[in-house]
């Protein structure tokens, strides 16, 4: 029983980490199809955005604090400079955004390795996040696991209350059911666009400082990542939240249970099987939204 | 060569007959068995004179990057389908040519030297055992990727997922592909892959003669494979193919079944990248998970996109090129060509979708006017198409 609930914690917080990244994506993609594969260099400027300020700030506590908000400007101002001289290009031809943000993805690592080196760095965790909390029971979890659920829980509340209440988030969900009706009620989608950018590429840097609790930080930590990432936005269906929420953990726990049972290698083809198998059932994801298109 | 190339532009162009080149069919096939004949000198004269050992073994090895190059041009350039995960197949075709080669070498009855180095297994492997039969192994190649292409095509493009979705999709399956793969190291290798292999059915590969006849088979094959896709592109299936690519739903309501269409189209591109990955395998002597997983496999996709997508030869002339300049560059100045690779993803698929074949369309006819379909297509059904 004890095993158990660790290994469904473990499968929680392999999840928490795929939502803080596939929340980001999950907007920009459901908005505007956009598929961004620099979406994990954005990860990766977080995360070096957390390493450059502990360069600055020594208290491991504060610096990560500090990091939060700064890797979400960092990561979104590279988002909407990318937005700005690429994707508002590409917006009628969707799948060539992945090529050239995979380009530009390309260009970033680089950058990265030639600023920082190609070894990769590691920060110090603040000491209150180092140690385990025991659960009656015998379970003990991790603290830096426990701050990244919560992380991804805040980053959730906040965007879904951004979504609902706020004039933005207005617009956004006008954009996302009908751009063409948004438009000729006056809405400016272009600007909408690049707000959402803003916001779904601040994300990925929150996320970024996340995963500097978790291991090193490379030029190459984001590739791994996208693509499990994307999977979730895939099968969470797009243009609603919980679609993603749900997915990221039921993913995370299914990799986990399967990396209990057997391999992480055979775990990963599992989930793979298991997505194919669930796109048999409902082809445009767990959750839509209603449209006539035709396509 | 260039009016192979310029063919399927015209017959992707949905502007009426009238305005096309008045050009008869006999013409038409006059100047692509001229075209055909002038690659072949090339291939078959002039490159193995003019060229070094090492060089004609390197020109071997791009060879098979351009056989995987028409299989994405055919799925992605002709038929929509942007097939991120060809490294599977190539994989597949490698790793089933390598396992062979590999119980050659070893001699009936033996396990490969690497079996013996992990130590972890007593006698040979189950699934290994038929690849020792040239008669199973051989065919595997091509089928075996084909076979995977099938399940994976029909049970996806059956149920519509299609655009986006697909290519994540296909991307996914590289990524556990290439996991898998590390994961069971003690009997595929791992990280290192299937490493020295020394004889081809008989020929020993560090012989240059037996090199040169490598490349010549895998010549042979590339120019079979540009006259078999010239063929599908012809066909009535050709044009199906890119009428499903231009509007799915239309050619719905026109009775056919977009899925079979689009499927065969990827089955017979996994099956060229499967015949390259076999042919891979004794031009270089070694297949890894780093040939087949998500980066090797987009990279793929670089040099059709750079020659022109939905030509002919388009693909196999951007692949070649591509290949040839990361080896010139990536060894002297690796961080300049990470710079220039991500740079010619991004130019080339922004500025010039078409790839460099829409520029030799351009310099003929003068004027842009005369765009591929899919460059005309107003966003709101793109938007709907994702």
């Amino acid at each position: 029983m004890t095993v158990l609930i660790g290994q469904l914690f473990t499968g929680v917080s392999i999840g928490a980490v795929l939502l803080l990244i596939a929340l980001g994506l999950a907007l920009t993609f459901g908005q505007m199809g956009v598929i961004n594969m620099a979406h994990g260099e954005f990860i990766m400027a977080g995360a070096y955005t957390t390493f450059v300020l502990q360069q600055v700030i020594t208290a491991a506590g504060w610096s990560l604090l500090i990091a939060l908000p700064v890797a979400f400007v960092v990561a979104g101002a590279m988002g909407v400079l990318l937005e700005i001289l690429l994707i508002r290009r590409l917006y009628a031809r969707p799948l060539d955004t992945l090529l050239v943000t995979w380009g530009v993805s390309l260009i970033l690592q680089q950058l990265a390795r030639d600023i920082f080196g190609s070894p990769n760095v590691q920060t110090r965790a603040p000491e209150l996040l180092t140690g385990n909390i025991a659960l009656p029971g015998g379970i003990t979890v991790a603290n830096n696991r426990l701050f990244i659920l919560a992380l991804a829980g805040g980053a959730v509340v906040a965007l879904t209350v951004a979504l609902r209440v706020t004039p933005l988030g207005r617009r956004i969900r006008a954009v996302v059911q009908n751009r063409d009706l948004a438009a000729v009620s006056g809405i400016a989608t272009a600007r909408v666009d690049r707000m959402t950018f803003f916001i779904g590429s601040g994300l990925a840097g929150i996320a970024g400082v996340a995963l500097t609790l978790l291991g090193p930080i490379g030029p190459t930590m984001g590739t791994n990542l996208i693509i499990d990432a994307f999977l979730v936005v895939v099968v969470g269906g797009i243009g609603q939240l919980k679609g993603t929420v749900i997915v990221a953990f039921a993913l995370g726990v299914l990799q986990a249970s399967g990396e209990y049972l057997t391999t992480l290698s055979v775990a990963k083809v599992m989930v793979f099987v298991a997505i194919v198998a669930f796109l048999q059932w409902r082809p445009q994801g767990m959750f839509t939204l209603r449209t006539r298109s035709l396509a | 060569m260039t009016t192979v190339a310029r063919d399927p532009v015209t017959a992707a162009d949905p502007t009426p007959p009238a305005a096309k080149p008045a050009a008869g069919p006999s013409r038409h096939r006059f100047r692509a068995v001229a075209g055909f004949a002038f690659g072949a000198a090339l291939l078959f004269a002039v490159a193995p004179l003019l060229l070094s050992d090492f060089r004609l073994s390197l020109l071997a090895k791009y060879l098979c990057v351009a056989m995987v190059a028409i299989g994405i041009g055919l799925a992605w350039g002709r038929g929509g389908m942007l097939a991120l995960g060809q490294g599977v197949f190539f994989g597949l075709g490698g790793y089933a040519m390598a396992m062979h080669l590999k119980l050659a070498d070893a001699g009936p009855g033996n396990m490969p030297d690497f079996m013996l180095l992990y130590g972890q297994l007593d006698e040979l492997p189950l699934w290994w055992r038929p690849f020792a039969s040239p008669w199973f192994a051989l065919p595997a190649t091509v089928l075996l990727p084909m076979a995977v292409a099938f399940v994976l095509g029909s049970l996806v493009f059956r149920r519509r997922v299609r655009g986006a979705y697909f290519a994540i999709l296909s991307q996914a399956l590289a990524a556990a592909m290439v996991i898998l793969l590390i994961g069971q190291q003690g009997t595929t290798g791992g990280t290192n892959g299937l490493t020295d292999i020394q004889g081809f059915f008989g020929y020993d590969l560090d012989d240059p003669v037996n090199q040169r006849m490598v490349y010549f088979i895998i010549a042979g094959t590339l120019l079979a494979l540009l006259a078999l896709t010239r063929h599908l592109m012809q066909s009535r299936y050709g044009e199906l193919l890119v009428a499903v690519r231009d509007g799915e739903e239309r050619v719905r309501f026109l009775g056919y079944d977009p899925a079979t269409v689009k499927l065969v189209a990827y089955v017979v591109a996994a099956g060229m990248a499967g015949l390259a990955g076999a042919l891979f395998v004794p031009a270089v002597g070694i297949i890894s998970p780093a040939m087949i997983g998500i980066v090797p496999s987009i990279e793929f996709v670089i040099g059709v996109a750079i020659g022109g997508r939905a030509t002919l030869l388009g693909p196999v002339l951007g692949a070649v090129a591509v290949a040839w300049a990361r080896t010139a560059l990536s060894e002297r100045f690796p961080g300049t060509w990470t710079y220039l690779q991500g740079l010619l993803f991004v130019v080339v698929v922004a500025f010039l979708p078409g790839g460099l074949a829409s520029l030799v369309g351009l310099l003929r006819r003068g004027d842009g006017e005369r765009r591929p379909g899919w460059l005309r297509r107003s966003r709101r059904t793109e938007a709907e198409a994702s």
